[in-house]
């Protein structure tokens, strides 16, 4: 039960900032039906700005608080840029080319990020100054961090915003207009580039506070850190249904669970000593009390794939995904 | 008529990949009149009305709205222009509530008083759509959704307003309601193009008609008397 409680808080955390990525995948997706697989790089280049800002700043004496967010706030523009640079300079101008071609530029940018991200930051693993004490919460037997408690609040600020700012404003309005219809929204005077490259810098901006997360929850930042965190995200787009933006929100939090679940019983689930018959000598190391498991949790990210390879055979449309017949 | 006219089309062609759709067409349309452009299926109607709206670009000739060049324009800064468009397949944002919209109608509009005046108006002129305010239009049917595409072209205020096969897949009944509501709004001085299948409904409901076939206009006058014209008669009527 300690291991279901602590792993269950460990998830929601991860599964906090995966939901806040995935919606840089899935609103992209929403309006250009482009999977921009340069997100994940976004989120690293939000990582390293912070990081540079924050090591930075570490000893100037201001408030930890106060050099977190303005490395943030340095993080958040940056990433707004790269992601209407991106939009502009290897989607727009295949906006009518057939699918692949976009697809393919976009695993290019995001090789092209990483690269240029190396040469900036280094090969190396950064070390993101500790300059906020982590104090540790006990509930129920598990460990919570403020770390961890700050994480999920911003992201759920973060996702109510967007909601609100989807649904209840103009310039929601006619990106939900454009994304159903970008003939008739821009018949309506709604000016199609403009409301693209929005959702372009709203997404990365997004990524920005994600990254700057996933930086002070590992402690770590690395050019290659986009690349598996990107991925996992999308599979939470995938998981929630690719273009619905509460979807990514519920896929997010439910993959960054299962995950944490998945890595916290993966030794338990696997563990041969339930099978003591397999192989010879077997059971005499278990009665020695040893333990021997097939997988241990170091292959925690085989769940995300699992997952998405479980939603592209049983319900491809995702969790909240419309069906396709009534985008039509 | 001797004042200039809202539109005028000079030597219009269009092409989709080297196959001329449109073939050089000439045709005006003057403040406060309903004018027609009728023929079959594939004579060019809809391609004429997308290069108007910017949506593809001619390969020859002119349109001017109000004097000014609006050729290979854009189509978001049209309606700024006074031009709105009810699309074919009605074109309604399946996802987003009626109320949604019919806002989006007024996109281009800051002075909310006045949006939430004519958002009076479009559900006055339209009962079912006040009643489904808070529905999402993909769940309207084909004459709701026909209203909607309507209800949200005035809500830009618009000059001219351009109107694409408004009668298409829907029932005898719904079609009079629509075309019912189409003379109440030129009744009220908005200018209307209106592209029909439907030769005999839009010859009566319009002041000019042109007779558009295989991206040649051959025939133009007044719609009553292309009413009474035995080719038009035989052509287009089904006598």
């Amino acid at each position: 039960m300690e291991t279901f409680l602590q792993q269950l808080f460990n998830g929601l955390t991860l599964g906090a900032v995966y939901a806040v990525v995935a919606l840089g995948y899935t609103m992209v997706y929403g309006i250009i039906q482009l999977i921009n697989f340069a997100h994940g790089e976004v989120v690293m280049i939000g990582a390293m700005v912070a990081f540079t800002i924050i090591t930075l700043l570490a000893n100037s004496g201001l408030p930890p608080v106060a050099i977190v967010l303005i490395g943030t706030s340095c993080a958040i523009p940056v990433c707004m840029i790269v992601g209407y640079a991106l939009e502009r300079i290897a989607y727009r101008p295949l906006r009518n080319a057939p699918r692949l071609a976009p697809l393919i530029t976009a695993i290019g940018m995001s090789i092209v990020l990483q690269h240029v991200a190396m040469m900036v930051w280094s090969r190396n693993n950064l070390a993101f100054p500790q300059i906020i004490k982590t104090e540790t919460y006990d509930i129920a037997g598990a460990s919570v961090t403020n770390i961890q408690i700050v994480i999920v609040i911003l992201c759920l600020v973060l996702m109510g915003g967007l909601l609100w700012l989807v649904h209840r404003t103009r310039l929601g309005i006619s990106m939900r207009a454009t994304a159903q219809n970008p003939r008739v929204a821009g018949l309506m005077g709604v000016n199609i580039n403009r409301e693209i490259a929005i959702t372009f810098a709203i997404g990365a901006a997004l990524g920005a506070v994600a990254g700057v997360m996933v930086g002070s929850y590992y402690g770590i930042a690395h050019y290659q850190m986009g690349a598996l965190l990107g991925l996992k995200a999308f599979c939470a787009a995938v998981l929630g249904g690719i273009g619905n933006v509460p979807g990514a929100m519920v896929g997010g939090l439910l993959l960054g669970v299962i995950e944490a679940l998945g890595a916290g019983y993966i030794g338990d689930l696997t563990d041969l000593c339930a099978v003591p018959w397999l192989f010879a000598g077997l059971a005499a190391r278990c009665a020695a009390g040893e333990h021997i498991s097939l997988f241990g949790s170091n292959y925690q990210d085989v769940f995300a794939f699992l997952v998405l390879i479980a939603v592209l055979v049983l319900r491809p449309s995702g969790l909240l995904g419309e069906r396709v017949g009534d985008r039509a | 008529m001797t004042k200039s006219p809202m539109l005028r089309v000079a030597g219009l062609a269009v092409a989709y990949g080297g196959i001329r759709a449109i073939k050089g067409i000439d045709f005006e349309i003057y403040g406060g009149e309903t004018v027609t452009l009728i023929g079959a299926n594939g004579a060019g109607k809809t391609t004429t009305l997308r290069a108007i709206t910017g949506l593809v670009p001619p390969v020859a000739g002119s349109i001017h709205l109000n004097g000014r060049d609006i050729t290979g324009a854009t189509s978001f800064s049209l309606v700024r222009q006074g031009l709105a468009m009810v699309p074919e397949g009605r074109g309604v944002f399946p996802q987003l509530t009626v109320s949604e919209n019919v806002a989006m109608g007024a996109y281009i509009r800051d002075d909310k008083a006045e949006i939430a005046r004519d958002v009076e108006r479009v559900f006055s002129l339209f009962p079912r759509l006040r009643e489904r305010a808070q529905q999402s239009a993909g769940t309207l049917s084909g004459g709701e959704q026909q209203m909607l595409a309507i209800g949200r072209a005035l809500m830009s205020r618009p000059k001219l307003l351009l109107l694409d096969e408004p009668s298409m897949g829907l029932a005898p009944v719904i079609v009079q309601k629509v075309f019912a509501v189409i003379e109440s709004i030129a009744r009220d001085g908005v200018t209307i193009l209106l592209v029909e299948q439907n030769a005999n409904l839009a010859l009566r409901t319009s002041d000019r008609a042109y007779v558009l076939e295989s991206g040649l206009i051959t025939i133009a006058g007044k719609s009553a008397d292309l009413l009474s014209d035995p080719k038009v008669r035989a052509a287009y009527l089904g006598e």
